[in-house]
């Protein structure tokens, strides 16, 4: 077991009913990666996520979580979340934008102990990085899709996790957001330091930005850096998704940049 | 009423048990609205009323047995249904509020059995169904008092989790905060404070007392705190108004701390309505 390993699945296996959904996974998220997950719809993606954070518990294989396995993990404020269901909360709900960021810091403030005055701060530092502290006060049902999203980032990032994952976070979110999108994503892996997982079923735009690819269908059909999946032959990857996938832009100059 | 307030003391007990339940019923009632569980509520009130039933008939039947408080046998049964609606949410997972009318449905029709059985629909039991200024017993008033004392600390202490919980269990679960203990926890105050404002307000209205403040709560307020606070006050004032003027009108307080409350709802939507139509002129102008 290495230090910089953040996750890792071993021979993970998960059924639905009779079906599964995925099955012996092995996967390693090293520190400082920015993983892309993708895969066609149904292949598993969010299941796997899930299994990694232990909503839901696999039949078969282990998951560590920063090298420890997860029933014994309890450092959650190292990681950060934006689930796929974000965007299908309950908006009637009524909280201010500061109320549902602050929420993120719940696991670094421990039981038995209350919100204080400079997880405001910190609350607003969170928001600061997606641009949304003007929106503080602002009740969180009152917000556009997309800026919900970016709220429940700041959430995702108020506690300074040393990893993000973020199942499908740009869908309902429109195109020129997307780009704004990534480039956050860009300097939260570069600057910050924070290792990303990104589930994703856009494999053209992902590849584009992650450091990192992952392909799934059930099991793993190709992992590795983003070079050598542009090398991957396109044969592997129509058996993956089952039909011609269209030839995506290799040689794209930010891949390049590493 | 203000006089005779410092004259009997079942005023007394009325008026400050009341003042506890107004504070504690919206408190526990903004946690059970945002969590879509408004109906439990009504089911637990219903399995309370078994409860009494069955302490009014051992009252009759067991001889030895002639003191029985049915407030307690009540918040016995109240706690017990509320473990048994969990364990139901359970086996019906995609049909979750089927555990309420089960449960609702059950404890009325033991409890009719059992009302039968101790001879029946006096006086006693009319009070128990749409609450009375002068059934609270100082005793009754000290439980009430310990309850409202030990919801207020649990509330509290556990409200960041309540929180996260009630906005979304994925989250509270990688918060690591223990979500099914919690829950049970919760669901047991609610399962207490509803048979001691059960006392009160009646079975068949204490659930209005949990869900009607809040209602009237969300037209207002912003944030979860603002809903909080605003509950409460709504709450307060249904129900020393309330206990004021069913005293006075010789009504039951069940009819008028509700009826009230649902003035205070009508004025809230008013006021919603209002400030929109004031935020659309200055948009326009």
């Amino acid at each position: 077991m290495q230090e910089d390993n953040l996750v890792e699945i071993e021979n993970v296996s998960y059924k639905y009913e009779r079906q599964y959904a995925v099955k012996d996974v092995n996967m390693t998220i090293k520190s400082g990666q920015f993983l892309g997950l993708v895969g066609p719809n149904g292949s598993g993606k969010s299941t796997l996520i899930k299994l990694m954070l232990g909503l839901i518990k696999p039949e078969e294989g282990k998951v560590r979580l920063f090298g420890q396995p997860l029933r014994q993990f309890k450092r959650w404020q190292d990681i950060g979340f934006v689930s796929q269901k974000a965007s299908s909360f309950n908006s009637g709900f009524p909280a201010t934008v500061l109320e549902v960021v602050r929420m993120g810091l719940v696991s670094k403030i421990g039981t038995f102990k209350f919100f204080h005055k400079h997880h405001k701060q910190k609350t607003i530092e969170a928001l600061k990085t997606v641009d949304m502290e003007a929106y503080l006060h602002y009740n969180i049902g009152e917000l556009s899709g997309g800026q919900q999203q970016r709220v429940f980032i700041a959430r995702a990032l108020v506690s300074d996790p040393k990893l993000l994952i973020l199942d499908e976070p740009t869908v309902g979110v429109d195109a020129q957001h997307v780009a704004e999108f990534y480039h956050l994503l860009r300097k939260l892996n570069r600057e910050k330091g924070i290792t990303l997982l990104m589930v994703s079923h856009d494999i053209g735009t992902i590849t584009e930005h992650a450091t990192h690819v992952a392909c799934i269908n059930k099991t793993v059909h190709f992992h590795g850096d983003t070079q050598e999946y542009n090398e991957f032959d396109s044969e592997d990857l129509n058996h993956l998704y089952g039909h011609v996938v269209q030839q995506l832009s290799h040689n794209h100059p930010e891949v390049n940049e590493r | 009423m203000i006089e005779s307030f410092f004259e009997y003391e079942f005023l007394q007990n009325a008026a400050l048990t009341g003042v506890m339940i107004g504070f504690v019923a919206p408190l526990l009632g903004v946690f059970i609205v945002v969590r879509r569980l408004s109906l439990i509520a009504d089911a637990l009130s219903h399995i309370t009323l078994t409860g009494i039933a069955a302490s009014l008939l051992l009252e009759k039947k067991v001889t030895g047995l002639n003191n029985l408080n049915p407030v307690y046998m009540g918040m016995v049964f109240s706690v017990g249904g509320a473990v048994l609606i969990e364990q139901l949410r359970k086996v019906y997972k995609h049909y979750e509020e089927l555990a309420i009318p089960i449960i609702l449905s059950g404890g009325i029709g033991l409890g009719v059995i059992l009302i039968s059985l101790a001879d029946g629909f006096n006086t006693d039991l009319f009070s128990y169904l749409f609450g009375s200024v002068t059934a609270v017993s100082r005793d009754n008033m000290w439980t009430v008092a310990i309850i409202t004392a030990a919801v207020l600390v649990i509330v509290i202490l556990f409200y960041k989790e309540l929180f996260v919980l009630s906005f979304d269990e994925e989250h509270a679960s990688i918060s690591g905060v223990n979500g099914k203990w919690i829950h049970f926890l919760f669901i047991v105050m609610v399962a207490l404070v509803i048979a001691s404002a059960m006392q009160i307000v009646g079975i068949l209205l204490v659930s209005a007392l949990m869900t009607l403040p809040v209602a009237a709560a969300l037209r207002i307020a912003r944030s979860f705190k603002q809903t909080i606070v605003l509950s409460i006050v709504f709450g307060e004032v249904a129900v020393i108004f309330g206990l004021f003027s069913s005293y006075h009108l010789s009504v039951p307080p069940g009819g008028t701390i509700v009826m009230l409350a649902i003035i205070q709802l009508i004025l809230a939507m008013g006021y919603k309505k209002i400030m929109a139509q004031k935020w659309l002129k200055g948009e326009t102008a």
